[in-house]
């Protein structure tokens, strides 16, 4: 008795933070993501994983208009956050991208000081009024992205300087100054070693208290690890959608399962 | 899944457990018949090539378990491919403690060829370690097969062997109230009983193991027990 209350309590608790409907994307003739339908919950990790070419990255990009910037690049259909279409004309990319963050595959800190590279979205969006509060955000955004004990000291030296996996947490530190209420995460460990994976992966984690976090992830051991739902997609389509759990022990749709024990690529 | 591993190695480490099930398997079969045999025809000589054989099927298991943990460790299997790995590890602990049964029952025939035997008791317990040894039969054909039909077809003939084990526990009563004498041979006699009972739920087990690996869910448990031996008083 007592679990299905808490069942029924965390089910209570969810709620939808994007709201995809009948997605398609098209660069040029090809037609990458087709009929897309997906509800993607706040505060929860929500992988998507599939064979290169599925698709996954592009819709990824499609959540903060990242396609914009592709000029062959159509999107039709609608794309809700908290019940807003962001593909409406009134909407501005710029503060979108702001509320919807994103890390990429490899880090890429802006040839600026660590202070500097977290400060940089603050100033530009005017969060800060005096310089005490933009230190005010530098440290909790540091803290957050859990690489300030380890920068605290030389917040003057270039972000450059920082291996591989500071510098991609520096990154994400970046991405969560301004506040975001998304996170978006494209294979944010693929050029980080085992160690610097963990600590991403770890941070991941505790973000998902605050953000609704969409990483798309090569790794099927991360996306088992690190989310609490799965999307999976294959030539376009997202062939099914699940709690992670289920996904990777009793997946409904033969391709899933194949895909995820390794079967087809 | 009648697709191949992209990772070839991964395919044959799969079979190599199954296959390795399969030959525990029939050790245990051979084992609960020549145990049941020894019984009915008090031959010592086959009841101790039972007990000796069981070391084989113990070391079976413990192979068994080292070949999985590496498996789940260098291959972490998902969906169909890890239900494979749970199943194997389950069934391989249900067929050791089938063999400890039938080991047992070979132990008590060497006691038992010292006494005067039973009238007729050792036929109905060779009738129902047949019974036991044909559901184990089908259970690991449904798991080769993955025939989740067959496998409920099992479970659902454990309630015979159970009705067996009811009787012979009537049986062995009303013996020795009739005639104390046959008590020590008759406890001995109702110890087979009921281990052969007893293998039949890890048969049952073993096939509820096969609907999870075909099906992802575990069936349900609505299956009536038709012992009632340790829930009610008998009178002779």
């Amino acid at each position: 008795m007592y679990d299905i209350a808490t069942t029924e309590k965390t089910v209570e608790q969810q709620v939808t933070k994007i709201s995809a409907r009948d997605v398609q994307v098209y660069y040029g003739e090809s037609h990458a993501i087709k009929d897309v339908n997906v509800d993607i919950e706040d505060k929860t990790v929500t992988a998507f994983i599939g064979p290169s070419g599925c698709g996954k990255s592009t819709f990824l990009r499609c959540l903060n208009r990242m396609n914009d910037t592709i000029d062959i690049c159509k999107v039709k259909g609608e794309i809700l956050l908290d019940g807003e279409n962001i593909y409406d004309p009134k909407v501005d990319p710029v503060q979108l991208r702001a509320k919807v963050g994103m890390v990429f595959q490899k880090p890429n800190p802006f040839p600026k000081s660590i202070y500097d590279n977290i400060a940089y979205g603050p100033r530009i969006h005017g969060l800060a009024r005096n310089k005490a509060e933009l230190d005010e955000i530098v440290e909790k955004s540091l803290r957050r992205g859990a690489i300030w004990n380890e920068v605290k000291d030389r917040l003057d030296a270039p972000g450059t300087g920082l291996s591989g996996g500071q510098q991609q947490r520096l990154c994400i530190a970046r991405a969560i100054a301004t506040e975001p209420e998304v996170l978006l995460m494209d294979e944010p460990c693929s050029a980080l070693d085992p160690i610097a994976t963990a600590q991403v992966e770890e941070l991941i984690d505790e973000l998902r208290q605050n953000y609704s976090v969409v990483i798309v992830t090569h790794s099927m051991q991360q996306a088992a690890r690190v989310s609490q739902k799965t999307a999976f997609f294959h030539l376009g389509n997202l062939v099914e959608f699940g709690e992670t759990g289920q996904i990777f022990t009793n997946p409904e749709d033969p391709r899933t399962e194949s895909y995820i024990t390794g079967r087809i690529g | 899944m009648t697709e191949q591993h992209i990772a070839k190695v991964f395919d044959r480490d799969l079979e190599g457990i199954q296959a390795r099930i399969m030959k525990m398997g029939g050790l245990v079969e051979a084992a609960i018949l020549g145990a049941a045999q020894s019984l009915a025809s008090r031959d010592v000589e086959l009841a101790e090539k039972v007990r000796a054989g069981d070391a084989a099927i113990d070391d079976l298991e413990v192979l068994i378990n080292e070949e999985t943990a590496r498996l789940l460790a260098l291959r972490s299997p998902t969906a169909g491919d890890l239900r494979l790995v749970l199943t194997v590890m389950k069934i391989s602990g249900n067929l050791e403690r089938i063999g400890d049964y039938a080991k047992n029952i070979a132990k008590r025939t060497g006691v038992l060829t010292q006494l005067p035997p039973v009238n007729g008791s050792t036929a109905s317990l060779k009738r129902m370690a047949r019974e036991v040894e044909l559901m184990l039969k089908d259970a690991l054909d449904a798991y080769i097969q993955r025939d989740a039909e067959l496998a409920k077809d099992v479970i659902e003939r454990d309630r015979e062997v159970d009705q067996m084990y009811n009787a012979l526990f009537r049986e062995f009563l009303t013996f020795m109230m009739e005639d104390p004498r046959s008590i020590t041979a008759c406890m001995h006699l109702h110890f087979i009983a009921k281990n052969t009972e007893r293998m039949g739920d890890h048969v049952t087990g073993i096939a509820e193991q096969v609907i999870y690996l075909v099906t992802g869910e575990r069936p349900d448990e609505t299956r009536v027990k038709a012992d009632d031996t340790s829930v009610s008083v008998l009178e002779g």
